[in-house]
């Protein structure tokens, strides 16, 4: 029974993973690529969380922790670059 | 199945299903405002809702588990903010839109960098 409710949620996680990679391929602008990103980005972060519960192992709580720091910063730095203007007054 | 594991998969199904939501709105919307709209919100709640199932699971790492929520509640919407800034200040608003309010404060004369 706990493998089967297992096997739903990484089908549903997978699913939405699959679906912002494919925006991700196909983003016809370079912001819908950063917010495919964006969206790919917390959804690891969620299956990580998941995969420790799997595993009972409570030190991949830890490489969420990391992997979330790293992503809000890639966010930040990939929309600074598409601001553009890069001047520094 | 006792009625910790029934409500921590049932806590870990919801938010499942909006992962699954945010992602697909991240594949049909038309437009990129409303990309990042379904995908931040969606995947917020999803976030804190399958975390809170895997600290109901397992009692003992219930302060990471807290950790990785605040520290989600606090970097999302930041990130939602930003990059709907710069789609804006790279493509310019989108062509159905009525009132612009935004023009006036980086529209054109470099003020509010």
């Amino acid at each position: 029974m706990n493998d089967v409710l297992n096997y739903i949620v990484f089908g549903l996680v997978a699913t939405g993973m699959l679906f912002a990679v494919i925006r991700l391929i196909k983003g016809p602008k370079v912001s819908d690529r950063a917010v495919a990103l964006d969206t790919f980005n917390v959804i690891v972060i969620g299956s990580i969380g998941l995969l420790s519960f799997v595993f009972d192992n409570g030190l991949y709580l830890d490489i969420a922790i990391v992997y979330g720091i790293l992503a809000f910063l890639e966010t930040i730095v990939f929309a600074r670059y598409l601001e553009g203007n890069h001047d520094h007054r | 199945m006792t009625i910790v594991e029934i409500s921590s998969y049932v806590f870990m199904i919801i938010g499942g299903v909006f992962y699954f939501l945010g992602g697909l709105g991240v594949l049909r919307m038309p437009d990129t405002f409303n990309r990042i709209q379904a995908g931040t919100k969606a995947t917020t709640l999803g976030a804190f809702s399958l975390l809170i199932g895997v600290g109901i699971a397992h009692p003992e790492w219930l302060l990471k588990v807290v950790l990785i929520i605040i520290f989600i509640a606090l970097s999302n919407p930041i990130g939602s903010s930003v990059l709907a800034k710069a789609t804006y200040k790279a493509y310019g608003a989108p062509d159905n839109v009525v009132e612009d309010d935004l023009k006036e404060w980086f529209g054109g004369d470099d003020d509010a960098r």
